[in-house]
């Protein structure tokens, strides 16, 4: 097999027998990065140098037979929203176009311990607020199952690199389903954990209480391993958990046994894509030849979760997004006649329409006289769902269904109709209300050939669970082992 | 008709940790500007507040030395507004849930007690500050944001100015009995915010009455000016009042701010508060609520030192000392400790208050320090009052010997006979001296003898020149006792 199609497990063993040098994988993606991302456009900045000499730094560590950390030597990606002090954190807006952190995030000093090497930034929905990474400031990012089609959002520069083996894995967060969604479109595996498994500290904020930062890899096993890898309590976070971190490897080859997976009805309603329902309903068999007992659910709420989502990232969002005021940091229109023109200028020129558009509405549902309306009646019905999970997961280990209602759809094609686009979240909004731990993995391809995700929920905190009866599939199918043409 | 000023106050102290409200920064006044600052004050991407439990435990002791609820449940919600001090945009304070509530104080005004009710007491990060002195721009100085701050809020229940000043500055002795900030009105450590109306009533109609338009005014400073713009807007609201009674009343006009104006001494119209202000609200979504636990509770209350209200009541009482000596002995909790350690240490009270009245509070005041911090320890100091109970010198000399007693550490006793500063009262010693002076002064002695006009100015004079032979070490009063015994043979 080639180098770059290599997983990150994969790549360990050869590094590991001295087959192929860290700096020559990590050369060799450059290069595959130079032919191939001018289409895919999946990275914003390349961290070529240091990269290198990282790379350079570890073969020479393993070459005086130092111990190295579980990803040494490996080149990874990390979404433009997480901190690293090394080059810009852009969030793909204007508004920070040239910001350079001060500080690594929480997520980055973790695979710094771990000895990866970091290759550049990935592309994204201008802080994280879209579906398919063409509300970037700086260019959208291309499919590479299809350069015509979107690689989904927001964390789209993440999956497609990973998709056109442009890194062997990449760091993306979830909001809404930012992680799983672009994951499903571009046939890679995306894991957004717990809410507080890992640590925000460095995630530039989109909604605090559902942000989480997770793997995008090429294999279940991978994203295991760099769950492990950046999964920790932090005392920068106090949302992080103080609980033990699982061995998510150790047992992630054996199958679960008895294993209830439940499916809600409500998830096969009108609106979701035939080609899915239908590669969906293979997957849930595939999952009962393999022993499971497939049992039916009924969870109502979950039609008032795109509601509550929506008005609970728009109002964090709008409190979030304050700071970008061309004051300290970041964009600052410089013909403004005092601070309170300069504040309107700078965002209205720093801010793309999308971002605008999400401020609105979350200081529109914070305002006196709304909040109770809007805001507290959200968090009132996000309660509920969370209580009907619990209710489910008393009956289940596990909830399957569809991450996404389409298949990747056509660049443009939604870009004026945001609420269509809103839609595009239905299925994975509730994992980051509840704050559930949920993974998509690749479950089969459209008649079109493009990407259909399967979508697996467990009990908060159960990651090693929810790994292996998502490895039971992988194991089963060999989805993940497709790959796209690129064009270059 | 009459009017009563009906008076509540917003005070915002900051407290003394050592490090910020929500990130490892050092609380330091004085220090070059933006430097105690980092990422998670500086409000940059991706950072996150941890909450400082030193400083919540303070609000905490706070509140119970105001009798508030404590709240057993709290949150932390942010407050939006936009200035260019407020690196978030956004301020870190506590809404619908303070920490504590519904306490009170008692002053003591005109030798009256009056209780004033709390309205609650929360916890919040202080903002930054503008610089505007330089050149062509404006500044932003951040070494403050973030510093924790106590916003206390009285119910309206002051009458007077001076009501306000006395609950003001007990406020002051409080938070610096407590320890929990230093109160420095120089360093902007405690800001004032009065609310200010009158109530207007008809004697002949009891159960009538309105109030005058309430008027703000923000960000005080110093005790002299929340004086002032107390005292003129009382004045200017009835002189309001009396040229429009039918339309100054608070159900016709709203709400206003007003600013002082220290130049002028006069409050200045800022702005009408028609609604009320646009700050959204909503849950910290970064921050866990605060639950306080019996034991968590009884920690800090353990903590809870005996309070000055009590403490006056109790010097008083267990000491016999008067209103004013009593009132300076409180005010710190410095020199209360102090007193009460002299005293403990075998000091009379009575000579232990007078002394550190008259020497040390005077002296620490010359030195900028308190009384504990002018190196004469409590046993050094009760040696000295003993020294004078025991009328071994006399109150001019134990004045003088406290004095000496900052440059040597000596025992108080040995550095009076240094210095021959010991009062003779051994009858022996005397003896001689005064059967010197009555032998070379048979005029007086005489004068003395015969009970006449002259005898009182006659034994002035035998004692003057025993205490001047004695180079005023005698004892006066054992001297006199000698003198009339072997004058007028009295044993
Ligand atoms: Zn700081």
């Amino acid at each position: 097999m080639e180098l770059h199609c290599l997983s990150i497990h994969q790549l360990a063993a050869e590094l590991a027998k001295g087959q192929v040098s860290s700096c020559q994988a990590t050369e060799h993606l450059f290069e595959r990065i130079e032919r191939h991302d001018p289409v895919i456009h999946g990275y914003l900045e390349l961290q070529q140098d240091a990269a290198i000499a990282q790379a350079d730094r570890i073969d020479k560590r393993r070459n005086d037979g130092e111990t190295l950390g579980p990803l040494a030597g490996v080149p990874l990606a990390i979404k433009d929203n997480i901190c690293v002090s090394h080059g810009r954190t852009t969030c793909a807006s204007k508004i920070l176009g040239n910001f350079q952190s001060p500080y690594d995030a929480h997520v980055i000093e973790a695979l710094n311990a771990a000895d990866a090497v970091i290759l550049g930034k990935t592309n994204l929905d201008e802080f994280a607020m879209g579906a398919s990474t063409e509300n970037s400031g700086f260019g959208l990012t291309r499919n590479p199952w299809n350069p015509e089609t979107v690689p989904g959002g927001s964390s789209g520069g993440s999956a497609a690199v990973v998709a056109a083996d442009l890194a062997y894995a990449a760091l993306g967060s979830d909001t809404g389903g930012s992680i799983r969604q672009p994951a499903a479109f571009c046939s890679v595996v995306g894991l957004k954990p717990t809410y507080g498994r890992v640590s925000r500290y460095g995630l530039v904020a989109f909604g605090s209480s559902l942000d989480q930062i997770g793997p995008i890899a090429k294999t279940v096993p991978d994203a295991a391993l760099l769950l492990a890898a950046i999964a920790s309590h932090d005392r920068r976070d106090s949302t992080s958990a103080e609980l033990e971190v699982g061995d998510y490897l150790a047992e992630i080859e054996r199958p679960v046994k008895p294993l209830r997976i439940g499916v809600a009805s409500e998830y096969f309603g009108p609106g979701l894509d035939k080609e899915i329902a239908q590669a969906v309903r293979r997957a849930l068999d595939l999952y009962e030849s393999l022993g499971a007992e497939i049992v039916e659910l009924s969870m109502p709420l979950n039609k008032y979760a795109l509601a509550v989502y929506y008005i609970v990232a728009t109002a964090e969002a709008s409190s979030n997004l304050a700071r970008y005021d061309g004051v300290r940091y970041g964009y600052r229109d410089r013909d403004s006649k005092d601070h309170i023109d300069m504040y309107s200028a700078s965002r209205a020129h720093g801010f793309g329409a999308e971002v605008k558009r999400r401020i609105m509405l979350g200081t529109y549902t914070l305002s006196a006289g709304y909040y109770d309306a809007y805001y507290l009646k959200a968090l009132k019905v996000r309660t509920l769902i969370k209580q009907d999970f619990d209710k489910a997961f008393e009956q289940v280990d596990c909830i399957a269904g569809p991450v996404t209602p389409t298949p990747p759809f056509k660049l443009g094609e939604k870009i004026d109709d945001p609420l269509t686009l809103y839609l595009s979240d239905v299925y994975t909004v509730m994992a980051n209300l509840t704050g559930l731990p949920a993974i998509s993995i690749p479950c089969g391809f459209s008649s079109a050939g493009l990407p259909i995700g399967l979508q697996l929920t467990t009990k908060a905190f159960s990651e090693e669970l929810l790994l292996r009866i998502a490895r039971m599939f992988e194991q089963a199918t060999d989805y993940h082992q497709r790959k796209p043409k690129l064009q270059s | 008709m009459g009017y009563r000023p009906t008076i509540g106050l917003e005070i915002h102290v900051e407290l003394s940790t050592a490090s910020k409200m929500f990130c490892g920064c050092p609380n330091h006044f004085g220090d070059p500007p933006n430097s105690n600052v980092c990422p998670v004050c500086l409000g940059m991407p991706g950072v996150l507040p941890t909450m400082n439990r030193q400083a919540y435990e303070y609000a905490v002791l706070m509140g119970l030395a105001l009798n508030c609820r404590i709240a057993t449940f709290t949150k932390w919600d942010r407050k939006g507004y936009y200035y260019p001090d407020l690196p978030k945009n956004y301020q870190i304070s506590q809404y619908d849930l303070p920490l504590s509530s519904n306490g009170y104080i008692d002053l003591l005004v005109n030798g009256q007690t009056k209780r004033i009710g709390i309205t609650r007491a929360h916890l919040e990060e202080d903002a930054g500050k503008n610089v505007h002195d330089l050149p062509g721009c404006t500044g932003v100085d951040l070494n403050r944001a973030g510093v924790p701050l106590l916003e206390i809020v009285s119910e309206p229940d002051m009458n007077s100015v001076p009501e306000v000043m006395a609950y003001a500055r007990s406020m002051r002795q409080l938070v610096r009995y407590l320890n929990i900030s230093q109160a420095n009105m120089q360093q902007g450590h405690m800001r004032f915010e009065p609310n200010i109306s009158l109530w207007v009533f008809d004697d002949a109609e009891p159960d009538g009455g309105h109030y005058t338009p309430i008027v703000e005014v923000k960000n005080l400073n110093s005790f002299r000016s929340l004086e002032r713009t107390v005292a003129f807007e009382i004045d200017r609201q009835a002189g309001q009042w009396q040229a429009d009674p039918d339309g100054y009343r608070m159900d016709k006009m709203s709400k206003q701010n007003r600013g002082w104006d220290d130049v002028r001494e006069v409050t200045v119209y800022q702005r009408h508060k028609e609604e009320a202000d646009e700050y959204r609200y909503f849950p910290e979504p970064d921050l866990l609520p605060v639950e306080i636990d019996d034991a968590w509770l009884g920690r800090i209350k353990a903590q809870l030192p005996e309070l000055p209200i009590a403490r006056y009541a109790r010097f008083r009482k267990e000491f016999g000392l008067d209103e004013k000596l009593t009132t300076l002995l409180t005010s710190e909790r410095g020199t209360a400790d102090y007193f009460e350690a002299v005293v403990q240490a075998g000091a009379s009270p009575h000579r232990a208050a007078n002394l550190i009245q008259s020497q040390g509070l005077r002296l620490a005041n010359e030195r900028g320090t308190d009384v504990a911090g002018l190196g004469i320890s409590a046993e050094r100091l009760a040696g000295l009052c003993k020294l004078a109970d025991e009328d071994k010198v006399s109150a001019t000399t134990a004045a003088g010997i406290f004095q000496a007693m900052l440059e040597s550490d000596d025992p108080p006793e040995k550095i009076a006979q240094d210095r021959n500063l010991m009062q003779v009262s051994d009858t022996s010693a005397l003896e001689a001296i005064v059967a010197e002076v009555l032998s070379e002064n048979g005029k007086a002695v005489a004068d003395y003898k015969s009970g006449g006009k002259k005898a009182k100015k006659a034994r002035s004079f035998i004692l003057g020149q025993v205490m001047q032979r004695s180079k005023g070490q005698a004892n006066p009063k054992v001297a006199g006792e000698l003198i009339d015994r072997k004058v007028l043979g009295q044993t």
